[in-house]
């Protein structure tokens, strides 16, 4: 993409974002963007070793067949803080927030997000949410899973159900107000000449998950305060013994989560066409066509709740339409598979840590995204339903796709967040353990599953034992491709060499000023005059 | 029982769906595994052949990249709905209940399986049933939301309170076979498991009379006077309650003019959920027992009341224990 600055005199210098301001109010009270991205980075952060080490734990004690490590309380505990830390305090603030924040305003050539009070709201309402989430953990924890299913969670439980619900309440108003100010800042402050075809791919694939935060969480918050009416009032509404239906809870938190779980894929995909293009120094093949069917996901993806209710006992039809429509929901997936890999052809391809990144990506999405095909098809889904064969599945998409593009995104973007470069083979190498990590990790977790092992126990029977040693070893390896880039990013955003505005020598507007970015962006609006991606035959910008 | 380890994994499973099930799973892997294969392999041939500096042509593309889309949303979209059907088809059998079934209750309860055959014998987190037989597995709960999940026999079903689901089976093969709870339900989740046992018709017969049988029929109707079902029911009474003689199987006409079928499911309701539906030329007065009568002691009325002289052979009665 290529921009006219209207003056080519020189100006004084912009101080960068970070140097605007060395107070800890400076950064609590700010309202720049790139820093609300920082402390979204820092608190997920703190929140995914978190979650992790109750992984850690969980792979620990399922070592042996026996519950020897730590009891069946403790072990549920476990799993439930893992769940809804992961999901609602990592994966889905991850990209969006993260990145989101800090490159959206960038890429579109604006100073900030449309709403920087509200961005900065945005912030406390998730540290509110996520403290009070972390509460819950410290006074005793919650055994209900991170799906609350009922009558468990509204009667039967006994741990801090309320708290925990109460963290995932406020964070979700957190989700609503970035997905609000993601949605006018696209529309209202793209660059002149910015149009919606010549939006990167990332934009459109934020603009998709934005819709699916405003649309879906306010459902997820009205299923939370149903269930707290049960559970502290008695109002019976999940509960039969009460007179209510639990499975409306179901419907209801999946009508939320189906769609949940494209806010924590789209945004990854995002990335993954980001830096396939500035990789292989080409478009993005069938730009187009990529672009719609992250709409298509994110609507379509409000159709099929259902699929995770086939042995509900809801209606035998329902279960039949919900799996047609899951297998339509994979076809824009699928699209974009193909075109990512179509893309590479004919380009000038280089082999840094984000395109490994990327490129690992697309194998373990691929893998992901076809054992969701086996999920839904019925018969099949039947039998491996609640097993670890879905845990498998679903952790090759959030955790193979997500945080792969989570940290290739990082990896990318990290010369403009930093103004640094980290030590490029370090970063390949980290990036490979994760990989190899991932696969030792989950791999054996689809036979087991597909054996008959049910997802969410603290103990099991002695067969299934050589494959939970295998997915324990391969968790201990991820963990080290985890912790690496702790350390060698550190040590980049002090010591690391200088990057320059555009180390990639990729197109886009966030290439085009100073690195770190300057407070207020652009010296000058930029301009725009071509497509996202326009290198010329010899892949330069 | 267990086979061990991987050989497991190419196990025909030991229910008359099981082949029909695998048969997709593994054409689904097949599928899987060529689509992987044809990826990594264009992959690889491309991140070699135009790596930057590679001697390769570039160049812009020939032909118009609409042409390569619509192909592979195409074959996509094809290949989906081939095993959408497929799927579909084979859950359609699994759902539907042979009419002719053996029926076996069975209750969740935190944390075990509540068994009873038909003649009366319970049993706990061991479920015995004859081989070859249609069996059908009344499963319901008294607490949370659980399931039965029977992996050789590649069934699962959640079992729901307040209501009773049916799954089904056919074993085709004797044998011990696990059992395991797959819907999380508390503390001892991982425990709830158990065993199924398939037996020859036969030995499956002999098991059924060598056991306790307590006369649940008997106690149903203990049950009956001591939650005062017999004081508006019982004729003749001050309250005018139908009389429940000849209720089951028949069909009972209704307020709103219509007519149901009174099984195991109507009976159920009738006691939980009385202003369901209300029986034509009555008032709706009769107290729901939603809370206030345990799933077994459901169990134990409704086979109260199907031991009561009942309208027509003609309905569909379950079938003696051994065939
Ligand atoms: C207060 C009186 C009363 C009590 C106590 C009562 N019932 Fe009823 N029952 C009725 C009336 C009146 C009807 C018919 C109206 C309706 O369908 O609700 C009825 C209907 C039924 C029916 C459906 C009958 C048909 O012809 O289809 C069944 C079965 C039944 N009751 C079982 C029970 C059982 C079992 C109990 C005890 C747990 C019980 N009832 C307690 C008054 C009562
Ligand atoms: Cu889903
Ligand atoms: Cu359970």
């Amino acid at each position: 993409m290529s921009l006219l600055v209207e003056s080519s005199k020189a100006p004084p210098r912009m101080p960068s974002y970070l140097e605007a301001g060395h107070t800890v109010r400076s950064w609590l009270f700010t309202l720049d963007h790139k820093r609300i991205g920082i402390l979204y980075m820092a608190a997920i952060t703190v929140f995914f070793s978190i979650a992790a080490s109750a992984a850690a734990l969980m792979r620990i004690e399922l070592l042996t067949p026996a519950g020897d490590v730590v009891t069946s309380e403790t072990y549920n505990r476990l799993f439930t803080m893992h769940g809804v830390l992961m999901v609602w305090f990592f994966l889905i603030p991850s990209i969006p927030s993260v990145l989101g924040n800090f490159i959206i305003p960038l890429m579109i050539g604006a100073r900030d997000v449309a709403f920087p009070r509200l961005n900065l709201l945005s912030w406390y309402l998730f540290m509110a949410g996520g403290i009070l989430a972390t509460y819950s953990i410290v006074a005793g924890g919650v055994d209900t899973g991170w799906t609350f299913y009922t009558p468990y969670s509204s009667t039967y439980s006994n741990g801090h159900v309320m708290a925990m619900a109460a963290g995932v309440f406020i964070a979700g108003f957190s989700s609503i107000a970035t997905g609000l100010n993601f949605i006018v800042t696209i529309h209202k402050l793209r660059a002149p000449g910015l149009t919606w075809t010549r939006l990167p791919l990332f934009l459109w694939s934020m603009y998709a998950t934005s819709i699916i935060l405003v649309l879906a969480t306010p459902v997820l918050a009205i299923t939370l305060v149903l269930m707290a009416m049960e559970r502290l009032w008695g109002v019976g509404i999940f509960d039969p013994k009460l007179g209510g239906d639990p499975l409306l809870f179901q419907h209801l938190f999946w009508f939320y989560s189906h769609p949940a779980v494209y806010i924590m894929i789209l945004p990854g995909m995002g990335v993954v066409s980001e830096t396939l293009a500035a990789f292989a120094r080409k478009p993005v093949f069938g730009y187009r066509v990529v672009a719609a069917s992250s709409m298509a996901i994110a609507i379509l993806g409000f159709l099929v709740w259902g699929h995770h209710m086939f042995v509900s006992s809801q209606s035998v039809y329902a279960g039949v339409v919900f799996s047609l429509l899951s297998f339509l929901v994979a076809v824009p997936s699928a699209i974009k598979v193909f075109s990512w890999t179509a893309t590479l052809y004919r380009g000038h391809i280089t082999f840094e840590t984000p395109m490994l990144y990327a490129l690992g990506f697309i194998g373990l999405f691929t893998v992901g995204g076809l054992t969701g095909i086996f999920l839904a098809s019925l018969a099949v889904d039947v039998h491996v339903h609640d097993t670890y064969f879905v845990i498998a599945h679903f952790h090759y998409i959030m955790v193979g796709g997500m945080v792969m593009a989570y940290m290739g995104g990082l990896h990318y973007w990290w010369p403009k967040i930093s103004g640094r470069l980290y030590h490029e083979w370090t970063a390949r190498i980290a990036a490979l353990i994760t990989f190899i990590g991932f696969n030792l990790t989950f791999f054996p977790q689809f036979v087991l599953g597909y054996l008959g092992m049910p997802r969410r126990y603290h103990m099991y029977p002695e067969q299934f034992q050589t494959l939970n040693v295998l997915s324990t070893a391969g968790a201990s390896i991820l963990a080290v491709g985890y912790a690496l880039p702790l350390f060698y990013l550190g040590w980049s955003f002090f010591f690391g060499r200088r990057a320059g505005p555009n180390p990639w020598g990729a197109t886009g507007l966030e290439w085009k000023t100073a690195s770190p970015a300057p407070e207020h962006n652009f010296e000058t609006t930029p301009v725009v005059t071509t497509g996202a991606y326009a290198y010329d035959a010899e892949g330069n910008p | 029982m267990n086979r061990p380890g991987i050989a497991a994994f190419f196990s025909s499973g030991a229910s008359s769906v099981a082949p029909r099930v695998d048969a997709l799973f593994w054409s689904l892997v097949l599928a899987s595994a060529v689509v992987v294969a044809v990826l990594v392999l264009l992959n690889l041939t491309f991140l070699i052949r135009y790596r930057r500096g590679s001697p390769a042509r570039r160049g812009p593309l020939e032909v118009s990249t609409w042409k390569f889309e619509a192909t592979w949303i195409g074959l996509t979209t094809v290949g989906f709905l081939g095993f959408f059907f497929w799927g579909a088809r084979v859950y359609l059998d699994m759902e539907r209940v042979p009419a002719d079934a053996y029926s076996i209750n069975v209750v969740g309860r935190q944390w075990m399986w509540d068994i009873r055959h038909p003649n009366g014998r319970r049993e706990f987190d061991e479920l015995h049933v004859p081989l070859g037989r249609d069996v059908r597995l009344l499963l319901s709960s008294e607490d949370v939301i659980h399931s039965f999940f029977a992996p050789e026999f590649r069934v699962k079903q959640d079992a729901v309170p307040g209501k009773t689901v049916s799954v089904w089976f056919k074993p085709t093969r004797e044998g011990v076979y696990p059992l395991y709870c797959t819907q999380y339900c508390g503390t001892k989740h991982s425990q709830m498991t158990g065993r199924i046992v398939v037996m020859s018709p036969d030995a499956y017969a002999a098991w059924l009379t060598c056991g306790p049988t307590p006369r649940i029929a008997e106690r149903g109707r203990e049950l009956f006077t001591k939650y005062s079902c017999s004081g508006c029911h019982d004729q003749p009474s001050q309250i005018h309650a139908p009389p429940l003689l000849n209720v089951y199987g028949s069909m009972v006409p209704l307020q709103d003019g219509t007519f149901v079928y009174a099984g195991d499911e109507y009976l159920r309701d009738s006691i939980l959920l009385p202003t369901k539906q209300v029986v034509a030329g009555y008032q709706p007065i009769m107290p729901s027992f939603q809370g206030v009568v345990s799933e077994s002691d459901l169990l134990d009325l409704i086979a109260y009341l199907k031991s009561l002289p009942t309208a027509a052979s003609a309905a569909p009665q379950p079938s003696p224990a051994a065939p």
